[in-house]
């Protein structure tokens, strides 16, 4: 399962980051790194791209961005 | 002089800091080489204590400009003091920066900002214990309420004296630990010559810093060690360098917290921002409410504020030009001087200057948008339909101001955190219709299209879109390819934006602004002056039709044949109108001796037909703009010589459009 294919309003708990170069360390810097939960808040009006709240924050990232984004839980808090 | 470099997140209250440091004794200028803001002033009440107010920044990664600007100064400059802004309500991303600037052993204090809204909503910080884990001074302070900061000012002063750096370095445990020990030992010496400190320079190594890796000379034979020590740990691991660094970091962060942070919920800041985001980001209403604020900030800035008080300057202005004007006489300067001096310098510059207020008002419009968090908010709405040309959302106000004007528009694409979106936003967005050239379209229309004048208005404005998307996707595959900077970006909780940083904002551009009309365009205006009034042997003529610039527009003429005219007074009026596009009109009024407006479009029909009157519009919507704004890209670009190049492509695609449209045209039209 992938950050991107979650509903607003699940939660999932990461497993690993993919991708390279800057965009992945861009999402580990911000704080995306394994064991971390992350929740989907909402999708922007034209469907990309989505909003996200972890570590006390918002943070918005693309959905191609999310499909690099590998999860191992998935729960609807 | 000590120096103090303000470090920090973007978002973390870094600017409402600096502010309330240095009152409003500032100067910004550019890192050298790069456009990136670099604000210098001095600490109140401590004339030799000055502070550099680094770019807002995440991590120290080696991949933006930013963070290899705010690294190179750091480690090349050596401030006698880093000072840490950290964001209490989000503290864990922003201790991440923390423990990669505790690295560079350089004095560090925290300044543990908007500390009020931790306690108010029932959280709590144990400041103390805090200190105590990174073994650095933590100040609780509230930058926006005035709280802490004669206290934050004392532990700086008294850090800079004891002059002691961070001791501790050991965030890391295991296979990383053993990775960076092992490597630091390797490459102690040459961290040293290269002025890089040990812990910091291994740690990069580790990471497969590049940059790290030239500057310390790295041989062949080390770098297979490292990679070697690498492997090892990325196999024990079981991830990657880069994964196993940053994860790192962040174990040590949460354990940190676990033992000195308190959250019970969510602070009322923040639980707030999630209230408006439900209607001001919502599915449906989102994208209306959003051109409802912009359709409003267009009409206060342009009709209800500007305008009145644009007129008022240009009221001002011509009272100052007749005293000046009368004083010339009374002294009885020669014709010449007179001329220079009112023709040519009051007449240019004020021209340009009377923008000021419109500049003054958007920039004050702006800031609260900025400042309040909502234009991050506009590039998550807006970042899909910019993404298929190239950009992210964050270019889409810039270009939505160059419908109002150009100069502002391009000032303000220095909010865009990436170089390549930044350049390229500045090259599109003059093909955003200004309103300057609204007078011009009027006046052809008005001739030419009577019955249709919505519909060609309509037609440009559209037709300098869809040229923009093209030229977007153009450049997107050609010059500015490559890896888009990615669009992660933090949506900031709603705050009320401090009046001090808005009015220092708007400050800043006005006097940019001045500074311009004082420089470029009071060259510009004389040479424009010249060019007019005198014919080559440099005697002034009375007749314009016999000077310099009317043989210049005569020569230039044929080449706009392909457009369907070929007249001296066209082309004059396109040059003059690089002075500000309202010229245009003038020029050809001038020119053609047409009193009435009616005088006017007889003799219009004489240099155009219908056809090539639209292909000279099409060409006066896309050339490049006027001086005022050429002024602002050459300053935003950092370089003529891109400028130059700008204001080219441009015009090119102007001529290959208008020539475009006269062409098809005339195949259905018979010629």
């Amino acid at each position: 399962m992938t950050l991107d294919n979650i509903k607003p309003g699940q939660s999932g708990v990461i497993s690993s980051i993919g991708g390279q170069g800057l965009l992945r360390r861009r999402l580990l810097d911000m704080g995306l790194t394994p064991n971390t939960c992350v929740k989907v808040r909402k999708v922007a009006p034209m469907g990309d791209p989505i909003e996200l709240s972890l570590r006390s924050y918002v943070l918005t990232i693309r959905k191609d961005e999310a499909a690099k984004i590998e999860l191992k839980e998935v729960f609807d808090v | 002089m000590s120096v103090i470099a303000l470090a920090g997140n973007q978002n973390s209250g870094k600017t409402t800091l600096y502010n309330k440091l240095t009152g409003s004794n500032q100067h910004v200028g550019n890192f050298p080489g790069v456009t990136i803001e670099k604000k210098e002033g001095q600490l109140k009440k401590h004339k030799d204590i000055s502070i550099v107010d680094l770019p807002g920044i995440y991590s120290l990664s080696p991949y933006t400009m930013e963070e290899v600007v705010t690294r190179d100064f750091l480690l090349k400059k050596k401030p006698d003091l880093i000072l840490n802004i950290v964001d209490a309500t989000n503290i864990e991303r922003n201790l991440y920066l923390t423990l990669q600037l505790m690295e560079l052993s350089i004095p560090m204090v925290i300044a543990l900002n908007m500390m009020d809204e931790v306690t108010a909503s029932g959280n709590s910080i144990d400041v103390k214990k805090l200190s105590s884990h990174l073994g650095i001074p933590v100040v609780p302070i509230s930058a926006s309420k005035d709280e802490g900061i004669p206290e934050l000012i004392d532990i700086v002063i008294r850090s800079i004296k004891e002059n002691s750096s961070p001791k501790k370095h050991d965030f890391c445990f295991g296979e990383v630990h053993k990775a960076i020990h092992s490597i630091s030992h390797l490459i102690a010496d040459q961290a040293e010559n290269a002025g890089y400190p040990p812990r910091f320079a291994a740690t990069k190594l580790v990471e497969g810093d590049e940059p790290t890796f030239k500057s310390l000379e790295i041989t062949e034979n080390q770098k297979h060690i490292i990679e070697h020590v690498v492997k090892d740990m990325e196999e024990a691991l079981e991830t990657d360098r880069e994964a196993a660094l940053a994860d790192m970091r962040y174990c040590y962060i949460e354990k940190i917290c676990s033992e000195s942070v308190v959250k019970k919920q969510e602070t009322k800041e923040q639980q707030r921002s999630e209230k408006f985001d439900k209607i001001l980001t919502h599915k449906y209403f989102g994208i209306p409410i959003f051109l409802g604020i912009m359709f409003f900030v267009f009409w206060m800035t342009f009709s209800v504020i500007g305008a009145p008080l644009q007129e008022f300057l240009e009221v001002v202005i011509t009272a100052f030009t007749e005293t000046i004007s009368n004083a010339l006489i009374r002294i009885g300067v020669s014709d010449w001087v007179y001329s220079l001096v009112i023709n040519g310098i009051f007449v240019g510059v004020g021209s340009v200057l009377s923008f000021l207020p419109i500049i003054v008002v958007l920039f004050l419009f702006l800031s609260l948008l900025e400042d309040s968090g909502y234009m991050a908010r506009v590039a998550f709405l807006m970042d899909k339909l910019l993404r298929k040309i190239g950009l992210s959302g964050r270019s889409f106000v810039p270009m939505l101001i160059g419908f109002g004007c150009s100069v502002p528009a391009i000032m303000a694409t220095r909010t865009l955190a990436s170089e390549r979106d930044r350049k390229m936003t500045i090259v599109l967005t003059p093909f955003m219709s200004c309103s300057a050239k609204l007078p011009i379209y009027g006046m052809i229309t008005v001739a030419f299209f009577p019955d249709n004048a919505a519909l060609v208005m309509i037609g440009l404005y559209a037709t300098g879109i869809v040229v923009a998307v093209l030229s977007g996707l153009l450049l997107k595959n050609t010059i500015f390819k490559g890896e888009p900077v990615p669009f992660v970006m933090e949506l900031p909780a709603y705050r009320i934006p401090s009046r001090k940083s808005v009015l220092i904002h708007m400050w800043g551009k006005a006097k940019d602004f001045i500074q311009k009309a004082f420089t470029i365009i009071f060259l510009a205006s004389i040479v424009i002056w010249f060019l007019q009034g005198f014919n080559w042997s440099f005697d002034m003529v009375e007749d314009s039709s016999k000077s310099m610039l009317a043989y210049i527009g005569s020569m230039v003429s044929p080449i706009f044949k392909p457009l369907g005219f070929n007249d001296w007074r066209a082309s004059t009026a396109l040059i003059t109108g690089l002075t500000a596009k309202e010229a245009v009109v003038s020029t050809l009024s001038v020119l053609t001796g047409a009193v009435t407006d009616v005088q006017l479009s007889e003799v219009l029909f004489k240099i155009f037909t219908p056809l090539s009157a639209f292909a000279f519009l099409v060409f006066v919507l896309l050339y490049m703009p006027c001086v005022a704004a050429f002024a602002a890209t050459k300053r935003e670009l950092g370089s003529l010589r891109y400028a130059v190049l700008t204001a080219l492509y441009q015009t090119v695609t102007a001529y290959a459009a208008g020539t475009l449209v006269y062409q098809i045209g005339s195949l259905f039209s018979g010629g």
